[in-house]
């Protein structure tokens, strides 16, 4: 019997895991995120089946909130500001794409942290994977609400820039800056169960604080120097001039959106890799 | 009882498992913050496994005894790499299945299939891996019928079969079996003792918990018994578990020395 077992064990490749050859926790995360990106995928499908599972309007709920959202606004807009922005709906639905993504993933992020925990304290798991599932999932989103974005341009015989193909470069920087926030978010939400409530206020509020629904110029001079302390400021611009402006992002926009968006997910990969090993005791 | 080639399948030197957990529970981080300014976060040193040698080879069977809250799952929980060592080595050599709780991980409102294909992946097999064996999966588990239903309209023991079925098809060389937790019907037993032995035949690893010590003399040569987190007995099983049978009718809280 024991003969069989060596044979068996020395015919294939064989993982060993000693837990005094442990390499620095964020490389470990890294390689455990990367051994289970499968499982990235697959919960990425799952949250997406049952989100339209469950609901009668399926897929065309993800298209035809945008579209509301936007008559709403343009209608209050048009009434109630003084300063016109052309073209409003672009304008708006170009800011809302990085914005819902930016605000959908964090806030599933810390969402997902009751599962994690009950998973992660009875079968080893990379956590990691349940936030990048998350971004996963944003990013399917935000492919679909391109199609009401389109739709609008061509009702309202609006170009559509060829600096459009810039976009992946600006998906790829507020993915990195949403994954960068989501693992501070998941961090401290696995700890503490009244987080996610105070990040959903939270996020709210930095909404209205950024140029989403509105433009730049109305915000009163001696506090416009108030938006450049905002990273959103900055990943909002990268989507909206080329879509909107028809031009690549200059650099004053790009160059600290790009570094923001690093930052951002390097200190949040380190917090996360902080604490990641003290979850499987709490709770 | 050694392999050949001198690797054991699980081995833990000195282990000690410690953690600070805080005296109240404090669940929320405004609570957190004030009482942290405050300086009032109390911690206690909880010692769940204590200076715990341990060595399996690959192939044996090993039973694990011991009351409630004496380390059982705190142990399995070491081997599984859900928790890690304070103090001391953990080495695991081979692909673990973890059994410790049938149906995590599932969700009610996908299929059976698509959820074989989930858990199938929390156990770290790709989509294409789970589709082959997808057949030999639900034939074992019976679910011909229902397979394409979604959990939620099965019945407990459906999906414990399903689970255990996932968990021991996908070919693991070390067996986690917590039978403290075994669900269904007799004949759901049956036949999970059946993969069971089939896996000791194949000369895999298990270590099993029970409370059933006929199950442990039965079905292990060896049994270690635990008691606060310390290792009480290691050795052949009807004689540990008849020791720990006649000490646990006594009712004492130590354990004879």
């Amino acid at each position: 019997m024991v003969g069989v077992s060596a044979e068996a064990l020395a015919g294939r490749d064989v993982p060993v895991y000693d837990s005094a050859r442990r390499p620095p926790r964020f490389v470990e995360e890294a390689r455990g995120l990367w051994a289970y990106r499968n499982l990235v995928i697959e919960m990425a499908i799952r949250d997406i089946k049952i989100r339209y599972k469950r609901s009668v309007l399926g897929v065309f709920w993800t298209m035809l909130a945008p579209l509301l959202n936007m008559v709403a606004l343009t209608l209050v807009f048009s009434a109630l500001l003084r300063q016109q922005i052309e073209n409003y709906p672009v304008y708006f639905l170009a800011g809302s794409l990085f914005w819902t993504f930016f605000a959908q993933t964090t806030s599933s992020a810390s969402s997902q942290t009751f599962d994690a925990n009950e998973m992660t304290k009875r079968i080893f798991l990379p956590r990691s994977v349940f936030v990048v599932s998350s971004i996963a999932v944003g990013l399917v989103n935000f492919a679909l609400s391109i199609l009401p974005l389109l739709l609008i341009l061509i009702v309202m015989g609006f170009p559509l820039h060829p600096t459009w193909l810039f976009l992946p470069v600006s998906v790829v920087l507020i993915s990195l800056f949403s994954a960068g926030i989501g693992f501070f978010v998941f961090t401290l939400a696995s700890r503490f169960s009244d987080v996610r409530e105070m990040y959903l206020v939270l996020v709210q509020t930095w909404f209205f604080l950024t140029p989403v629904v509105y433009h730049p110029s109305i915000v009163p001079a001696r506090y416009r120097y108030a938006l450049w302390f905002n990273p959103m400021f900055y990943l909002i611009q990268t989507v909206r001039r080329p879509i909107y402006d028809g031009m690549i992002p200059e650099a004053k926009f790009f160059v600290p959106a790009a570094a923001i968006a690093v930052v951002t997910l390097l200190t949040g990969w380190a917090y996360f890799c902080r604490h990641a090993d003290q979850y499987a005791f709490e709770s | 009882m050694s392999g050949h080639n001198g690797r054991p399948a699980i081995r833990l030197e000195s282990v000690t498992l410690r953690y600070r957990v805080p005296r109240e529970k404090i669940r929320s981080f405004k609570e957190y913050t004030i009482r942290k300014l405050k300086r009032l976060v109390v911690f206690d040193e909880i010692e769940a496994v204590r200076d715990f040698d341990l060595t399996v080879q690959p192939g044996e069977t090993v039973g694990v005894v011991g009351r409630n809250g004496a380390g059982k799952s705190t142990l399995f929980k070491l081997i599984a790499r859900v928790l890690y060592p304070t103090v001391g080595r953990v080495v695991v050599a081979g692909r673990i299945a973890p059994l410790l709780e049938l149906g995590l991980g599932f969700h009610n409102e996908l299929t059976g299939r698509e959820n074989v294909v989930l858990q199938g992946a929390l156990l770290g097999f790709s989509r294409r891996e789970m589709r082959r064996r997808l057949p030999g999966i639900v034939a074992w588990a019976e679910l011909e019928e229902f397979i394409d239903s979604p959990i939620r309209t099965y019945s407990s023991g459906m999906t414990a079969r399903l689970a255990f079925a996932v968990a021991t098809d996908v070919e693991p060389d070390i067996l986690l079996v917590d039978e403290t937790l075994a669900v269904g019907d007799e004949r759901f037993q049956a036949k999970c003792k059946e993969r069971i032995d089939a896996f000791r035949k194949a000369g895999k690893t298990v270590l099993l918990v029970s409370h059933n010590l006929a199950q442990v003399t039965e079905n292990c040569r060896r049994t270690v018994w635990i008691h606060k987190g310390r290792l009480v007995r290691d050795g052949d099983s009807s004689e540990v578990t008849s020791a720990y049978h006649s000490w646990s009718l006594t009712g004492a809280p130590e354990v004879p020395r």
